[in-house]
């Protein structure tokens, strides 16, 4: 009958928002909890060196690779459209901007959550499904401490340093395309961007974005790991919640960052 | 993988990443061409500040010498009053003249200054009392077909010399 | 074999009873209670098996006595304290004189042998490097397993995992040393290996030793006492001559291993006929 089968259906929306509600509520504590045992991994600097080489270095080959093709492809497509205008000699301010603003934060930070962020949430998953975290915490070890917050610190800190150099590579890119190969001219490339590009308003907001992009990464892949159902089948699910999260909340924060930031200008 | 190694991988990260920061900062964008809280502030009033935007340059002779800081409203003359910051390197006289002008036909909007010969400096917090407002297209083509009818009216009344004339500027246009 | 090995931090059990649980009720989900009105009592220094088929709670009851759980209904004292009392700093210390030894060893993956056995005393004493080192070669030492330590957990075998976790589990000198079915999966060899480590550890050490396991052989072998657990309730208790002798149904079907008894062989389903009955 229509009716019970509509009352099934609004009890089980019902039910699915309020555990997604239980769900942001259990992970805001968590990440109170993470971001108290900070001192302790920050002791641990061994520790946190060795997840900024496992998220930060291991992703370098993805990043300056990905960096490098999307600034020679803005460098074509900006091209020809600019062509149109006559404005070809400002193809630097259009990809230095885009780059610094956008694409450097936000394209590093969906490499970044689908290769290390998920890396991350795998291994701590795996390592919950094999009691090394009960193990660890019958030590009276704080697995939160050890584990977590290390992991926590080293993507904070990898991810600013990643679209950086994202950015730059992109650059190199559109130079590379566009003085070395269309044939803009070299001094009017790197003239109209430095005009253009401000240290204040481009530079810091795009670190600022990598910074915001980076926690919010970390946090989800660490979240689901340690979270995750101590199953393989838990794992992989735990791995896919970690790639999607993370891409969705890269792109909602963007828009309301560039929001708050690059709104006063056209005044 | 055994520590140095770690270490060393680690440590070329953070330095080319710092690096490309730094790149970024120098040489893309204007670190250290601009001086950051070097300067000191003007004040001017325009009827009309046309396409004038925040952080538009401002420049003598074609150079770059400071930026537009801050656009007001007079809400009792009903002036623009336009703030800027110029580089503390430069100095203007009191006669100085600013003017809203375009780089090139459809570029950007920015404030010339015309430096005079009186000897007495603007300082901080000084008005330029000589000012140019914008030239609007719209009001510039009501200029000009009000000088056309005007003159047309005059012919009329007027001697024949300007009759010739009239005709000429009409036969131009 | 071990020869009692230094003492780090030298806890002895303060008490007589090590281990003490009243009246203990617990269940995950709060309709289905995974144990009921569990009462034990384990004496210092002796080695306690608590046996039971799969799934009936034997796990439950070291998470409960380790404090990863707190029991609905009763008291777990551990040498006289009560453990779901204690605060966070008290349970920590109540830890670090328990040893642990999980099931399959949980090792931790991304360190060497040594680094493992080290990790308890790295995290929770001040010990200079060459005395860590003295240590841990001693403690891998008892179990036979000095040679491996610069191995990687992937690749031990799993005896030798389960060696290494033992190694780990007896780093700090505990006075109660709790195993999860530490003879699962291994081969004869290995079983004996183990179980008289178990034996030989215990007694050497002075600890108290809780065994977790459905290996009714080897169990027979090593314990002091056996507490067969079946639903949630001890449904019998008794030292491995009373357990060979007894007369009990559960306990003879355990002891034989008789596929049918009080623990059923079929799952609960329709009568037979119902099952393949045709219509007319």
């Amino acid at each position: 009958m229509p009716a019970s089968t509509a009352a099934v259906a609004l009890r089980r929306i019902g039910r699915a928002t309020l555990n997604s509600v239980e769900r942001l509520g259990f992970a805001a504590r968590f990440s109170v909890a993470v971001l108290v045992h900070s001192p302790s991994a920050l002791r641990r600097l061994r520790l946190t060196l060795r997840e900024i080489y496992f998220s930060g270095v291991l992703s370098l080959v993805i990043i300056l690779v990905s960096g490098l093709f999307v600034g020679m492809v803005l460098a074509l497509q900006g091209y020809d459209v600019l062509t149109r205008y006559g404005a070809n000699e400002s193809l630097g301010v259009l990809v230095a901007l885009s780059l610094v603003r956008e694409l450097g934060p936000v394209v590093a930070g969906l490499l970044f959550a689908s290769r290390a962020g998920s890396a991350i949430t795998a291994e701590i998953g795996l390592m919950k499904t094999t009691e090394q975290l009960s193990a660890m915490e019958m030590m009276a070890v704080d697995p939160l401490a050890r584990v977590v917050a290390p992991r926590f610190f080293g993507g904070i800190l990898s991810m600013p340093l990643l679209a950086a150099l994202f950015s730059t590579l992109g650059i190199f890119g559109a130079y590379l395309v566009g003085v070395r190969l269309i044939g803009i001219d070299a001094g009017s490339f790197w003239g109209n961007m430095q005009a253009a590009v401000d240290f204040r308003y481009d530079i810091v907001n795009g670190i600022i974005k990598s910074v915001v992009f980076g926690i919010a990464v970390s946090l989800i892949a660490v979240f689901e790991g340690y979270n995750a159902r101590p199953t393989a089948e838990g794992v992989s699910t735990a791995t896919t919640r970690t790639v999607v999260a993370s891409s969705l909340s890269i792109l909602a924060l963007d828009f309301v960052l560039t929001v708050f930031m690059f709104r006063g200008l056209g005044v | 993988m055994n520590r140095s190694t770690l270490d060393l991988w680690v440590g070329i990260f953070v330095t080319v990443g710092i690096g490309a920061i730094l790149f970024l900062s120098l040489k893309v964008g204007n670190l250290l061409t601009v001086s950051n809280d070097q300067g000191y502030r003007l004040e001017a009033e325009f009827d009309n500040i046309g396409g004038l935007k925040l952080r538009a340059p401002v420049k003598a002779a074609g150079v770059v010498v400071g930026r537009v800081e801050r656009v007001k409203l007079d809400p009792r003359t009903y002036q623009a009053v336009v703030m800027m910051k110029i580089d503390r390197g430069y100095e203007f006289s009191k006669d100085t003249i600013a003017s809203i002008l375009t780089s090139g036909l459809l570029g950007e909007v920015y404030i010339g200054l015309d430096s005079g010969g009186d000897a007495k400096m603007l300082a901080d917090g000084d008005k330029i009392t000589k000012t140019q407002s914008a030239i609007v297209l719209e009001k510039l083509i009501g200029q000009f077909m009000f000088d056309r009818a005007a003159s047309a009216g005059g012919t009329a009344a007027g001697s024949g010399n300007a009759a010739p004339a009239a005709a000429t500027t009409g036969g131009a246009k | 074999m071990p020869a009692a090995t230094p003492s780090v931090v030298a806890p002895a059990c303060p008490t007589e009873i090590a281990v003490e649980l009243t009246g203990v009720s617990f269940g995950y989900d709060r309709k289905r209670p995974v144990l009921a009105g569990i009462d034990m009592s384990i004496p210092r220094g002796k080695l306690v098996a608590i046996m039971g088929g799969s799934g009936c709670g034997k796990t439950t009851i070291l998470r409960l006595i380790g404090g990863q759980l707190r029991p609905q209904q009763g008291r777990i004292t551990v040498a006289g304290q009560d453990v779901a009392a204690l605060d966070r700093d008290g349970l920590f210390a109540m830890r670090r004189k328990i040893g642990m030894l999980f099931q399959f060893g949980a090792l931790f993956t991304d360190l060497s042998v040594f680094e493992n056995v080290a990790f308890p005393m790295r995290e929770h004493t001040e010990l200079p490097d060459e005395l860590i080192r003295d240590l841990v070669l001693m403690k891998l030492n008892a179990v036979g397993l000095r040679g491996a330590a610069q191995l990687r957990p992937s690749e031990l075998s799993g005896g030798m995992a389960r060696r290494v976790a033992l190694a780990r589990a007896i780093a700090l000198d505990p006075m109660l040393v709790m195993y999860d079915e530490p003879f699962a999966g291994l081969d004869p060899i290995s079983l004996g290996v183990v179980g008289q480590l178990i034996r030989k550890l215990n007694d050497a050490l002075g600890i108290t030793s809780v065994v977790v396991t459905h290996d009714i052989y080897e169990s027979l072998k090593i314990v002091d006492y056996i507490y067969f657990v079946s639903e949630g309730r001890i449904v019998a208790q008794g030292t491995p001559d009373a357990v060979r002798a007894s007369s009990e149904s559960f306990v003879r079907q355990f002891v034989d291993g008789a596929p049918d008894g009080p623990v059923p062989f079929h799952y609960p389903a329709r009568p037979l006929d119902e099952e393949f009955a045709r219509a007319g």
